[in-house]
C-alpha cells in the first residue's frame, strides 16, 4: 500500500542501477543493514512526533522552545538516514543554531504571564482534536491511496538526478550555483529584507539619551560657545542663562 | 529502504500536530510560531522524501528555499512580537483588534 506503483521504472537510470529492487513495502530484506535504517528511522519518527506533541502541549513555553530543538535534532536525522547529508547540517546549523535559539532569547527577555496565555485551552480542545483528526486522516488517507503515476511523471521535464559519484553536497551545490542561481539570489534578498525589517521593527529612540554629536561640535565657533563677563563683586555669574 | 509512505506518513502526522498546535493555543503567539514551523518542517521532510525516491535533486533545492523563508519569517514574527509586548505588555492574540481599520 506504500510502495511505489511502477513509478520506478521511469527513474533515471542512475537511480535504478543503485537501487535494482526498487523500493517495497517490505522495508527490510534480511539484510542487517535495512534493519539497522529502519529501526533508526522509526526511533527518529517516534521522537520527532513525541517532541511535537510536547511542543504543542508543553505548559512552559522554554519547554516547549528546548522539544522543538529535540524534534530539529531527530528530523536532521531523518534526513541523515535518507541521504540528504547537507540538509540535515543546514537543519541543526539554521534551525536549533538560530531560529530556535532566537525563540528562546524572545521567550525568556519578555516577562510574560504565561498561564493565563493557557486560560481557554480547554475550551478550544474538542473542536480542535476534531479538526486535526479529520485533517490527519485524509492525509494519510491521501499518503496511503497516493502512488506515483505514469502521466505525472511523464508530463514532468527531465528529473534533475545527481551525478553519478558527487556526494550529496557537491550535487546540491552543482545545481544551485547554475540553474537555480537567481532563485538562490532572492532567498539572499529575502533574508536581507527579513534583517533589515526585523531591525526596524525592534529599533526605538530613547529620548534624553546624551549621545555625542561630531557635526555640532565641529559646527561651534568661539563667538556661539565663550561668553567673557564682567560680574559685579558678590554677584557672580548665572550660569543657567547658558551662553548668549 | 524505507518505502516512502512511512515518510509521508510522518510529515501528515507532524503537519496535523501544527495545525493543532495552533488550534490550541490561540492566545499564545509563541507557540503558534513554533507550530508554524513545524509545519514548514514537516514540508521539508516531504521534499527531501520525494526528492530522494524520485531520484531528483530539485526537491532538496527548494527545501533549502523553504528553510530559508522559515528563518526569515521567524525573525519577523519574534520582531512583531517584541514590538508588540512593548507597546501592550501581552503576547495575548485573541484581542488584537488594533490592526482593524
Amino acid at each position: 500500500m506504500w510502495a511505489m506503483h511502477g513509478g520506478n521504472a521511469r527513474l533515471p537510470p542512475s537511480r535504478r542501477a543503485s537501487k535494482p529492487r526498487g523500493v517495497s513495502k517490505r522495508f527490510f530484506r534480511g539484510s542487517p543493514r535495512h534493519v539497522v535504517q529502519a529501526v533508526i528511522f522509526y526511533i527518529l519518527a517516534a521522537v520527532v512526533t513525541l517532541s511535537a506533541a510536547m511542543v504543542i502541549s508543553a505548559r512552559n513555553p522554554v519547554h516547549s522552545v528546548l522539544w522543538l530543538i529535540l524534534a530539529f535534532f531527530n528530523a536532521a536525522g531523518l534526513f541523515l538516514v535518507i541521504g540528504a547529508e547537507f540538509l540535515a547540517m543546514v537543519l541543526v546549523i539554521v534551525y536549533v543554531g538560530a531560529v530556535a535559539v532566537l525563540f528562546l532569547f524572545v521567550v525568556m527577555m519578555l516577562d510574560i504571564d504565561f498561564s493565563s496565555l493557557r486560560a481557554g485551552f480547554l475550551n478550544y480542545l474538542p473542536l480542535s482534536m476534531l479538526l486535526g483528526g479529520i485533517l490527519a486522516v485524509e492525509l494519510i488517507l491521501v499518503a496511503g491511496a497516493w502512488s506515483f503515476g505514469d502521466l505525472a511523471l511523464e508530463a514532468r521535464t527531465a528529473p534533475v538526478a545527481a551525478k553519478a559519484g558527487l556526494s550529496n553536497t557537491q550535487a546540491l551545490g552543482t545545481l544551485l550555483y547554475t540553474d537555480y542561481v537567481f532563485i538562490f539570489q532572492a532567498a539572499g534578498l529575502i533574508l536581507l529584507t527579513a534583517m533589515i525589517g526585523a531591525i526596524v521593527l525592534t529599533h526605538r529612540t530613547r529620548e534624553g539619551v546624551k549621545r555625542q554629536s561630531v557635526e555640532r561640535q565641529t559646527a561651534r565657533t568661539p563667538e556661539a560657545a565663550v561668553a567673557l563677563e564682567r560680574p559685579t563683586i558678590g554677584q557672580g555669574v548665572d550660569t543657567d542663562a547658558g551662553v548668549r | 529502504m524505507i518505502g516512502i509512505g512511512h515518510y509521508l506518513v510522518l510529515t501528515a502526522v507532524l503537519l496535523t500536530l501544527g495545525v493543532l498546535g495552533i488550534a490550541f493555543n490561540r492566545r499564545n503567539i509563541i507557540v503558534i510560531l513554533m507550530s508554524v514551523e513545524l509545519i514548514l518542517l514537516a514540508v521539508n521532510i516531504n521534499f527531501v522524501a520525494f526528492s530522494v525516491f524520485l531520484g531528483d535533486m530539485v526537491g532538496q533545492v527548494f527545501a533549502m528555499f523553504v528553510l530559508t523563508v522559515a528563518a526569515a519569517e521567524a525573525a519577523i514574527g519574534l520582531a512583531i512580537l517584541v514590538t508588540y509586548f512593548r507597546n501592550r505588555g501581552t503576547i495575548a492574540v485573541d484581542d488584537v483588534r488594533q490592526m482593524r481599520g
